[in-house]
C-alpha cells in the first residue's frame, strides 16, 4: 500500500526541464533511497514532493492520512536571528507540549534544549533537524542529502540512526543521497535519477542494470563516475568539470 | 513642558515604535534594509499625490508604499534583486518624490517635514490613525509569528510544514507599507527603515529567542522615541533625527556590553 504516488511528473526550471515523465511510489514503513548525479533532479523531486514547486504535468497523490517530516539539504541561519534548539523544535508549531526532551533523546543528545543553533556542531546540527521532523510522528520522513558536510564516521552514525528510527517510528524514509555504497545496504528500493527514472528496484537489482553503471561506473572513482555520466547524457551539469582529456582525475 | 503637544507626540512615537520594532526584527533577519529603505522612500511619491490631488496623505502613501513592496518582492522572486537594482529604486523614488512634491501647487510646502518627520505637529487625528495602523501590523505579526518565522528560517521547510512563503512575504509586504504610512509624520520618510532596524539591531544582543528579541526591540523603540522626544525638546533639536540617534547611541551601548560579556 502506497503512501505516496508520482504519476508522470514533469518539472521546469525556467526554460529547463529538471524532471521529466517521473513515476514513483513509496510504501508503508519503507526506505527509498533516490540517486543521482549532480544535477539529476533529486533535490527538485523532493521540493515537488513537499509542494515547493508547482508541477507542469503529471500528479502527486497523497494518502489522506500523509504527513511529511522534511530535513532539508541546507539550513543557514542568520547570525541576527536569536534560535535555541527547543524553539527551533518547535517550529511551525507553537506546540507548549511538544515532547522535545524525549525527541531529541531518541536522535542521541541530551541537554541542548537551551543552546543556540548557531553553536552546534554539524552532526549535532543534523540530529536537531531530524529530531524536529520527527517530533509529530510523521508517516514518511524526507530527507534530502542529510550526511552533506559529515564525515566518514558521523554518516555511517547517522544512517544507522535513520534505520532505527525507521523501526522504532515505522514511518516511511525517503532519502536523497550521492553516498552510493553506505545508501544502498540501508534501503529496501533504490530509485536512479537523471532527468528521468533511469532504473528502479532493490539495491541489488539497480546496482546491476546498466543504466546505473552507465550513470555511476563500477570503480569507486566517484570523481571518473560523474565526469563519464557527462558524456552519456546530454544534461546540463554546472558542477562537473569538463576537462576532456584528463582520464587520471581521481578523488 | 507635558503639554498636550508633548502628550500626542510621546502617543504617537510609542504607537510607531511598537509597530515597527516587531517588523524591523523580520527585516533583520531576513536583510531586507534595502528593501525597507525602497519602501520608505516611495512614501515620498505618496505625499506628492497628495498634495497635487488632494486625496488623503495617509492613503496615498499606504497605497504606494504597497505598490512599490509588492513589485520589488516581485522582482526578488523572479532573483532580480540585486544589491544595485535595490540601490536603483531606493534613490529614485526619494528623488522621484521630492521632485513631484515640487509640482504641487501650495509653493510653501514643508519638504523637511516629510523627509525628516514632524512629530510635534501631530494632532489627535493622527494619533488614531497611527495607533489603528499599529494596531493593525502587530495584530498581523502575532498572527502570522510562527508561519513568517518559519519562512524567514527557510521557505522549503515552510512548505513541508503547509505554510506558503510567499504568502507570508505578502503579509510583511503589507506590514511593511503601513508602518510606512504611519512612520511618515514621526521620523519622516529617509529614517523610516531606521526604527525598523536600529530597535532590532540593539535587541539582538541580548536575546536567545525570536520572540525575547522582538519583546526586547519594542521596548528599546519605545524608549528611543520618548528619549528623543525629550531630549530634542531640551536641546530644541528636529524630533525624528534626535529618536534615531537615542535608538544609534543605545545600539552601541548594547555593542560595547555585549563585547564586555564576551571579555569576561
Amino acid at each position: 500500500m502506497s503512501i505516496i504516488n508520482v504519476e508522470n511528473l514533469t518539472v521546469k526550471h525556467g526554460v529547463n526541464t529538471a524532471l521529466s515523465n517521473v513515476s514513483m511510489s513509496i510504501d508503508k514503513a519503507e526506505i527509498v533511497t533516490v540517486v543521482g548525479p549532480n544535477g539529476s533532479g533529486k533535490s527538485t523531486l523532493i521540493r515537488a514532493l513537499i509542494g515547493a514547486i508547482p508541477t507542469l504535468k503529471g500528479r502527486i497523490v497523497k494518502d489522506p492520512g500523509l504527513s511529511i517530516g522534511y530535513v532539508p539539504q541546507k539550513l543557514h541561519i542568520d547570525p541576527t536571528l536569536p534560535l535555541t534548539v527547543a524553539r527551533f523544535m518547535r517550529l511551525p508549531y507553537q506546540d507548549k507540549s511538544a515532547p522535545i526532551t524525549e525527541t531529541l533523546e531518541m536522535v542521541g543528545l541530551t541537554n541542548i534544549e537551551t543552546r543556540q543553533m548557531t553553536s552546534l556542531s554539524g552532526g549535532q546540527f543534523q540530529r536537531v533537524m531530524v529530531a524536529r521532523a520527527i517530533m509529530h510522528k510523521p508517516s514518511l520522513l524526507i530527507l534530502d542529502e542529510p550526511t552533506q558536510g559529515l564525515d566518514q564516521r558521523g554518516s555511517a552514525a547517522f544512517y544507522q540512526l535513520i534505520e532505527h528510527l525507521r523501526t522504532s517510528l515505522g514511518c516511511a524514509i525517503l532519502m536523497v543521497s550521492h553516498e552510493l555504497h553506505v545508501v544502498m545496504s540501508a534501503s529496501n528500493r533504490v530509485i536512479c535519477l537523471n532527468g528521468h527514472v533511469c532504473c528502479n528496484g532493490t539495491p541489488d537489482v539497480v546496482a546491476s542494470a546498466p543504466e546505473y553503471r552507465a550513470l555511476f561506473g563500477t570503480g569507486t572513482h566517484g570523481a571518473l563516475a560523474l565526469y563519464r555520466h557527462d558524456h552519456n547524457h546530454t544534461h546540463d551539469h554546472d558542477n562537473c568539470d569538463h576537462n576532456h582529456h584528463d582520464n587520471t582525475q581521481d578523488v | 513642558m507635558f503639554d498636550t503637544v508633548f502628550i500626542l507626540a510621546a502617543l504617537a512615537g510609542i504607537g510607531v515604535a511598537t509597530a515597527s520594532a516587531p517588523l524591523g526584527c523580520f527585516v533583520v533577519w531576513r536583510r531586507m534594509a534595502y528593501f525597507g529603505d525602497a519602501t520608505a522612500h516611495t512614501a515620498m511619491l505618496g505625499v506628492a499625490i497628495s498634495l497635487i490631488f488632494f486625496v488623503n496623505m495617509f492613503l496615498s502613501i499606504l497605497i504606494i508604499a504597497l505598490i512599490m513592496a509588492y513589485t520589488v518582492s516581485s522582482l526578488s522572486e523572479r532573483g532580480h534583486t540585486t544589491d544595485t537594482l535595490m540601490g536603483v529604486l531606493a534613490h529614485s523614488a526619494l528623488a522621484a518624490g521630492v521632485v513631484a512634491i515640487s509640482f504641487a501647487q501650495s509653493g510653501d510646502v514643508d519638504l523637511e517635514s516629510y523627509l525628516f518627520g514632524d512629530i510635534r505637529a501631530v494632532t489627535a487625528m493622527d494619533v488614531t490613525i497611527i495607533w489603528v495602523g499599529a494596531a493593525l501590523v502587530l495584530a498581523l505579526v502575532i498572527w502570522r509569528w510562527s508561519a513568517l518565522l518559519t519562512a524567514t528560517l527557510n521557505p522549503d521547510l515552510a512548505y513541508a510544514g503547509g505554510i506558503n512563503p510567499k504568502r507570508e512575504q505578502l503579509i510583511l509586504t503589507l506590514a511593511l507599507a503601513v508602518v510606512v504610512a504611519v512612520a511618515i509624520k514621526v521620523v519622516g520618510a529617509l529614517l523610516i527603515s531606521s526604527m525598523l532596524i536600529i530597535p532590532a539591531a540593539t535587541a539582538r544582543a541580548f536575546c536567545k529567542t525570536p520572540e525575547s528579541m522582538a519583546f526586547i526591540a519594542t521596548l528599546i523603540g519605545v524608549i528611543s522615541a520618548i528619549g528623543g522626544l525629550l531630549a530634542s525638546i531640551v536641546w530644541s533639536t528636529p524630533t525624528g533625527p534626535t529618536i534615531v540617534c537615542v535608538a544609534a547611541l543605545l545600539f552601541i551601548m548594547s555593542n560595547i556590553l555585549r563585547m564586555g560579556k564576551i571579555a569576561t
